[in-house]
């Protein structure tokens, strides 16, 4: 017999052991049974279509107002509203519009296209009509100069001969039947003398008119004034008959 | 014996002395009405003999020619309007043209047929782009040191040019022998030009030279007044709510604001600090005189009495006196009063006046004066020279149409003014005399009115 002692040490033997165990069993975690890296894509289940939805509040508004647009898709991948563009899958967004405008929404998705609708409408004002012409309102030229005279100075005056408080008189009476007309009252005077001293006289003519007519009851603010002096004349002749044509505060429609 | 037909001579010579009396007091008598007194220039003072020498050419070329011709003629007329020279015609001057000190012979400018006190001369060239001039002023009664000046003159080369050195080289002679008063060669007038239907604003030179456009409105503008410092021009013009105060820029070369308001404004006067306008308002319903700042602002009103009252103008040595006119009696008067509106005294004493200017020395009022007027009467309106402390007048314009606007010149010795022969308005042009009423000439065609002459 051999007597062979084993004679390796009981560590050894044990860590030997624990190799065997071990190798057999590994350290490591418990491996499930599936390795998923090697699983391959999912088999495609029929893609579900998106849906959208697009609210709008208020959906009727005055011109300049704003209103809020709302809305919501699901499984889709680009949403893109006409008029504002590519948004948000889900969002908000506010708008004036300045008319009646139909909001469009599409959304697109890998099942599909969706679409929503909203409308909003916007109360435009009317623009008010023009006022009717004023010569409608204020008569006829014609009419108008036959009953509202222009007055005659002497030279270098400004005060009212005595044949004028008759014209005034006349001319009063006219303005008072008709209300709307207003009167711009020029003052002129002959192309002798100089043209300073002419404007200032011919101012003073004009407001002598004005004043007359303002004492025969002619609202004040109905009379306009302006002076041409010498500037402007009604007929050039060297003669007194032409220089008293033009020593004149003459009345018009002012329009 | 006793012959009884013979009169004793002692009644001969009593007649004779009688009639001599008569005589006497109607001389007398016409002289007193007349009241005449003198302005500057015919005070009787004597006026400088001055020869002015063409100028010698420092380089030879057509353009030197052109340019030269104009220098020449133009400093000949500078110093023969200036009114303080007695100026030798060209036809009695020595025949050498000196170009330097050293080629003068100054005896043969001063013996006769010059005879002259001064002598003018000098040389004119371009070289390269530029007009080089060099004027002297020499004293012919002093041969030892004769120089009175030496004027070196450099200048892009223009017609303009030329004739704007004439100006500066004339106005440093003025200064020199006038004792110290602003020659008047390089002044401008300001001007309304009739343009068909419409009037603008025009400026030249005081000799009638570089007439050009101000204002482009389209409208009718009037009484162009340029502020002290030439800077500003004051006028009225016709807007669609009447006649209103504008202002023109002359340094921007547009128009700037001026405060607006309601009623007919006119005839727009700069007192002399140049910081406020007179002008006449009717913004209260009667045209009165009303004082403001340049820009319109902070308005006043000076006078109050019912009547037109127009056409202020400043006294423009002291600032604290105006000059206008007013119809308050009737017939429009020249009046003048504080710048606060007291102390109103009445200048004219019948007529038709209107029109006024105030002389740069303070003593002296120009205006235009009709002093037959009335209807049927053959008015005649001419200009006069009033002296303010004792209200004698001059009348300085006869027998040649409607004259109207006066304007001093800085100096004082010179009046531009506007003319009509046959009464037209349109026909107008602008006319300039000395201011005792001698030298007149034309300085416009038809077309042109209401002169202002600048203050420098």
């Amino acid at each position: 017999m051999i007597a062979v002692q084993i004679k390796f040490p009981r560590a050894l033997v044990l860590v030997a052991t624990f190799v065997a165990l071990g190798a057999v069993t590994g350290c490591h975690k418990k491996a499930s049974g599936v390795n998923p890296s090697t699983l391959g894509p999912a088999p495609a289940a029929p893609a579900t279509a998106p849906t959208a939805t697009i609210t709008a509040d208020p959906l009727a508004i005055d011109l300049g107002q704003s209103v809020v647009l709302n809305w919501r898709s699901q499984n889709a991948t680009s949403v893109t509203i006409d008029g504002i563009g590519d948004v948000n899958l889900n969002g908000t967004q506010t708008v004036s519009p300045s008319n009646s405008t139909n909001f469009h929404l599409t959304a697109k998705g890998d099942g599909g296209t969706a679409e929503a609708n909203v409308r909003v409408t916007v109360r435009v004002p009317v623009a008010p009509t023009a006022p009717a012409p004023a010569v409608a309102d204020m008569g006829s030229e014609a009419a108008f100069h036959q009953n509202v005279k222009d007055i005659f100075f002497d030279y270098d005056s400004y005060d009212l001969r005595p044949d004028a408080a008759t014209s005034v008189a006349a001319a009063a009476a006219y303005l008072a039947a008709h209300p709307s007309i207003k009167v711009v009252i020029g003052g002129y005077c002959d192309d002798r003398g100089s043209a300073e001293y002419n404007l200032a006289l011919g101012e003073n003519r004009a407001n002598a008119a004005r004043t007359a007519l303002v004492s025969a009851g002619v609202p004040a603010s109905r009379l306009r004034v302006i002076s041409y002096g010498k500037e402007k004349q009604f007929c050039t002749e060297e003669d007194e008959s032409c220089w008293q044509q033009n020593r004149r505060a003459q009345f018009s429609l002012d329009r | 014996m006793h012959s009884p037909q013979r009169k004793p001579p002692i009644r001969h010579a009593q007649r004779y002395c009688l009639g001599a009396f008569f005589l006497l007091f109607a001389c007398v008598s016409v002289f007193h009405a007349q009241d005449t007194f003198k302005t500057e220039t015919s005070s009787g003072v004597t006026n400088i003999r001055i020869a002015v020498a063409d100028f010698k050419p420092s380089s030879s070329d057509t353009q030197t020619d052109g340019f030269k011709r104009t220098f020449d003629t133009t400093l000949y007329a500078d110093l023969a309007n200036a009114g303080i020279f007695d100026i030798v015609s060209k036809s009695l001057l020595p025949q050498s043209t000196p170009g330097t000190p050293a080629e003068i012979n100054v005896q043969q400018w001063s013996v006769a047929p010059a005879s002259a006190a001064m002598v003018v001369f000098g040389s004119f060239g371009i070289q390269g782009s530029k007009i080089v001039c060099n004027g002297f002023l020499f004293d012919a009664k002093n041969l030892q040191y004769p120089q009175v000046l030496a004027k070196q003159y450099n200048e892009d080369a223009s017609e303009d040019s030329a004739r704007q050195i004439a100006h500066r080289f004339a106005d440093e002679i003025i200064f020199r022998l006038s004792g110290g008063s602003q020659g008047i060669a390089e002044s401008k007038i300001y001007y309304v030009k009739i343009t068909g239907a419409d009037k603008e604003i025009w400026q030249m030179d005081y000799d009638g030279a570089n007439q050009q456009p101000l204002t482009h409105l389209g409208t009718v503008s009037l009484s162009p007044r340029i502020s002290p410092d030439s800077t500003r021009l004051a006028f009225s013009s016709l807007g669609k709510d009447g006649f209103q105060i504008r202002m023109y820029s002359l340094v921007l070369g547009r128009m700037v604001n001026f405060q607006g308001v309601g009623g007919t404004n006119l005839s727009p006067a700069w007192a002399p600090n140049g910081k406020e306008i007179a002008y006449s308002s009717s913004r209260s319903g009667d045209p009165e005189i009303w004082i403001s700042d340049a820009n319109g602002a902070l308005a006043r009103r000076i006078t109050s009495f019912r009547g037109p009252d127009v056409s202020p103008v400043y006294n423009p040595r002291t600032g604290s006196q105006i000059a206008w006119i007013s119809g308050r009696t009737g017939l429009p008067q020249l009046y003048i009063m504080d710048t606060d509106g007291s102390a109103i005294q009445r200048m004219t004493d019948g007529g038709y006046a209107t029109s006024v200017s105030w002389s740069p020395n303070g003593q002296f009022l120009a205006f235009a004066w009709d002093r037959k007027y009335g209807p049927g009467a053959p008015g005649g309106q001419d200009i006069y020279v009033m002296e303010i402390a004792t209200k004698r007048w001059i009348q300085l314009t006869h027998d040649g149409g409607r004259c109207d606007f006066p304007s001093w010149s800085p100096d004082g010795r010179h009046i531009v003014y506007a003319n009509t022969a046959d009464g037209k308005a349109g026909h107008m042009k602008i006319m300039t005399m000395l201011a005792d009423g001698t030298q007149k000439r034309a300085l416009t065609g038809p077309g042109a009115d209401m002169p202002n002459w600048s203050w420098k």
